[in-house]
């Protein structure tokens, strides 16, 4: 598959001990503070920005993201604010962006025209963590053709035969999830991530990322030599929403800081 | 067999509907709880087992009752009733959680957590938790924790804790993405006892499976009492649990109509109803496939009823693809309908139905009229009636009730000054 995204984290990873992939989801808390969290990002040198599209049933989020989700849809984001949203930033910023959302989105759009305008908007991949990989169906040929990543997910709860396939079903990197649950929650840098980073991989040598539950520069400097990417969502929405603009700042800074 | 529509080319889907759209870290878990499930099924003791659990707990058989008076006033068919409104805790959802009990003690798990809409489902698993000795957690709407504090009063009663989940729109369907949280997180000792015949696979099949114990008696009962199969079935459908398992075991009865009855709400053209098969979408959400009332963008709406257990966006993936099949014919009561049914049914039959399973009744009276005097009709009382006093009499908006209440209010609100 698309083989631009992983060679763009593998160059990156020359210049950091870690990288760094945040997240957003569109709409909330409304457009124009979404683009100031973007310029922070940049600022931060980030390396990849996860949009989310919202959707009313997110089973795999936790209350803040679940109550962002609902509030944007109150906004009235829908897909032409969405990807118009995406467009823009696109053109205005270095980092690849992925979609994250649900797949009835896709599902309700239908596979062909999900992949072109997200390839028209400049993603470089998707992750949609409900749809399982043997319900892609024709979506993984037509994001091949588009060049879009399908980004897969690899969870601690995966035996070795369902994470082989998954690994080597991989496109960009690997998403792995640290823990049971949502997002959200805290999650404990332990040993016990370490070897589940190990078993994944055992199975490929696409990127790892790291997700659920990272919220400070501390918990990057741990995983510097396990996983390749730290993903950062819930810590940055509560920052904003509970300290404001200027503390969502000092904790990119401190997590860019992390990634040297 | 009509068993054998279980037996799916690809596991778990009917048609295009079904399928399992869930989160890769409960992959796990679904397919432990697929291997308990086909090893019960293939275990001769295991149901063996259930029939007995619902012989000592839950009254069954249940009987099916003819309505006589009822099929005068109305003119017409015949009216007989199944009447899964005298299980234990009085609805077709005993049938369910007993079974899914058996289950969680087959695999050895300490606790339990489901999702309730009207309360029902949720009164029910409490009970099970309670009869099993199972730590018990019921996600619930937090409107629906408004509307039916009676039931909350049950659960709490019964030793389960009650969750009232504040997002979304605050109704089944956010329950629903609550357990599920809870679930992703707690697996290692938790069964989900999902409560009707929707989510990601085995639950449609399994749900059924349990439920077919209503048709499987329904078939023999009538033919011992009238000597001949009823011309047409009726049942409300909510997600669809208590009419799957009624319709299922006379699938291959070719004189047979089933005939699925949903909430029309204020009217179809109001928008306030639930109203999934003329005017939903197929969709993926909540970890199936299935006819959601959904937005051209696949966000689900907001649904109503008079009848909480029924104000539900999607269906059974099995009833939608009978549905596409033409196997099962899909039509919907009005809320004010179902008032007038409820009031018929009582004054006529001394019955006291559920709203929601006053919706197959009402959907069958107003076609059983038409029909000849010696054709037969059925319905699942899948639920009484009594246990929502509050809900029924402010549907019947009865004036001595409200004064009642008023006094109480009075009363209470005078002791704890
Ligand atoms: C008495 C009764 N009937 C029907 C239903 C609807 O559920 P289902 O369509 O799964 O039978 C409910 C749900 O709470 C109920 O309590």
């Amino acid at each position: 598959m698309s083989g631009k995204l992983t060679e763009y984290l593998r160059n990156r990873l020359k210049e950091k001990k870690i990288l760094l992939m945040t997240h957003t989801v569109v709409g909330y808390p409304s457009l124009e503070d979404n683009w100031r969290m973007l310029q922070e990002m940049q600022l931060a040198n980030v390396d990849m920005v996860e949009l989310q599209m919202p959707f009313s049933e997110p089973i795999a989020d936790g209350p803040l993201f679940v109550k962002a989700n609902q509030e944007a849809l109150k906004n009235g984001i829908d897909w032409n604010a969405y990807f118009e949203f995406m467009g823009r930033a696109h053109e205005k910023f270095d980092f690849p962006l992925l979609l994250i959302g649900y797949y009835n989105s896709a599902f309700a759009m239908g596979h062909h025209s999900f992949c072109s305008r997200l390839a028209e908007h400049g993603a470089s991949g998707y992750l949609l963590p409900d749809l399982p990989l043997e319900e892609m169906g024709d979506l993984q040929d037509l994001s091949r053709e588009h060049q879009l990543n399908p980004i897969m997910l690899c969870t601690p709860t995966h035996k070795d035969t369902r994470l082989e396939s998954i690994c080597t079903n991989g496109s960009g990197f690997l998403y792995c999830v640290a823990r049971k649950g949502v997002t959200g929650a805290v999650t404990k840098i332990d040993p016990i991530i370490f070897e589940f980073l190990k078993r994944c991989r055992k199975y490929s040598d696409l990127p790892l990322a790291l997700g659920f539950g990272l919220s400070t520069g501390e918990d990057l400097k741990q995983l510097q030599g396990h996983a390749d990417i730290a993903v950062i969502g819930t810590a940055l929405l509560k920052i904003w929403e509970e300290k404001g603009y200027e503390a969502y700042r000092s904790l990119l800074q401190e997590l860019a800081v992390a990634t040297a | 067999m009509w068993s054998d529509i279980f037996q799916t080319e690809k596991p778990g889907y009917y048609g295009q509907f079904g399928g399992m759209f869930i989160p890769e870290i409960l992959r796990a878990t679904f397919e432990e709880l697929i291997a308990a499930f086909e090893s019960a099924k293939t275990d001769p003791s295991f149901w063996m087992e259930y029939v007995q659990t619902m012989q000592s707990y839950s009254c069954r058989p249940t009987p099916i009752t003819y309505l006589p008076n009822l099929s005068k006033k109305n003119g017409g068919a015949q009216i007989y009733c199944k009447r899964e409104d005298l299980n234990q805790t009085g609805a077709h959802k005993a049938n369910n959680v007993m079974g899914q009990g058996l289950l969680v003690k087959r695999m050895g798990k300490s606790r339990v957590i489901a999702e309730t809409g009207a309360g029902q489902h949720g009164v029910a698993t409490a009970t099970m938790a309670a009869r099993f000795g199972l730590e018990c957690k019921i996600y619930m709407g937090a409107l629906d924790v408004e509307r039916q504090r009676p039931n909350v009063f049950w659960m709490e009663q019964l030793g389960a804790e009650v969750v009232a989940v504040t997002e979304g729109s605050s109704t089944l369907k956010d329950a629903i993405n609550a357990a599920m949280r809870d679930w992703s997180a707690s697996m290692d000792d938790t069964h989900y006892a999902l409560g009707t015949v929707c989510g990601p696979h085995p639950f449609p099949t399994m749900v059924s499976y349990f439920q077919s114990l209503i048709g499987q008696e329904s078939r023999e009962q009538i033919l011992e009492l009238t000597g001949k199969l009823p011309d047409r079935i009726y049942a409300c459908v909510g997600g669809g649990s208590n009419a799957s398992g009624l319709f299922l075991p006379f699938l291959e009865d070719k004189g047979v109509e089933l005939v699925g009855v949903e909430a029309g709400g204020h009217g179809i053209e109001s928008g306030a109803h639930a109203v999934r098969f003329s005017s939903g979408h197929i969709g993926v959400a909540q970890g199936y496939k299935t006819y959601f009332l959904q937005n051209p963008e696949g966000q689900m709406m907001h649904t109503h009823s008079i009848a909480a257990g029924l104000d539900y966006v999607g269906v059974g993936p099995i009833l939608s693809h009978l549905h596409d099949e033409g196997k099962v014919r899909f039509s919907s009561a009005t809320d004010q309908e179902v008032i007038d049914a409820v009031r018929l049914l009582i004054r006529t039959e001394g019955l006291i139905p559920a709203l929601e399973s006053t919706h197959g009744l009402a959907g069958l009276l107003r076609e059983s009229r038409e029909m000849d005097e010696e054709d037969i009709v059925l319905f699942n009382l899948s639920g009484r009636g009594d246990k929502d006093i509050f809900n029924i009499a402010e549907a019947l908006d009865d004036p001595k009730w409200r004064e009642f209440i008023h006094q109480k209010s009075n009363e209470y609100r005078r002791s704890s000054n």
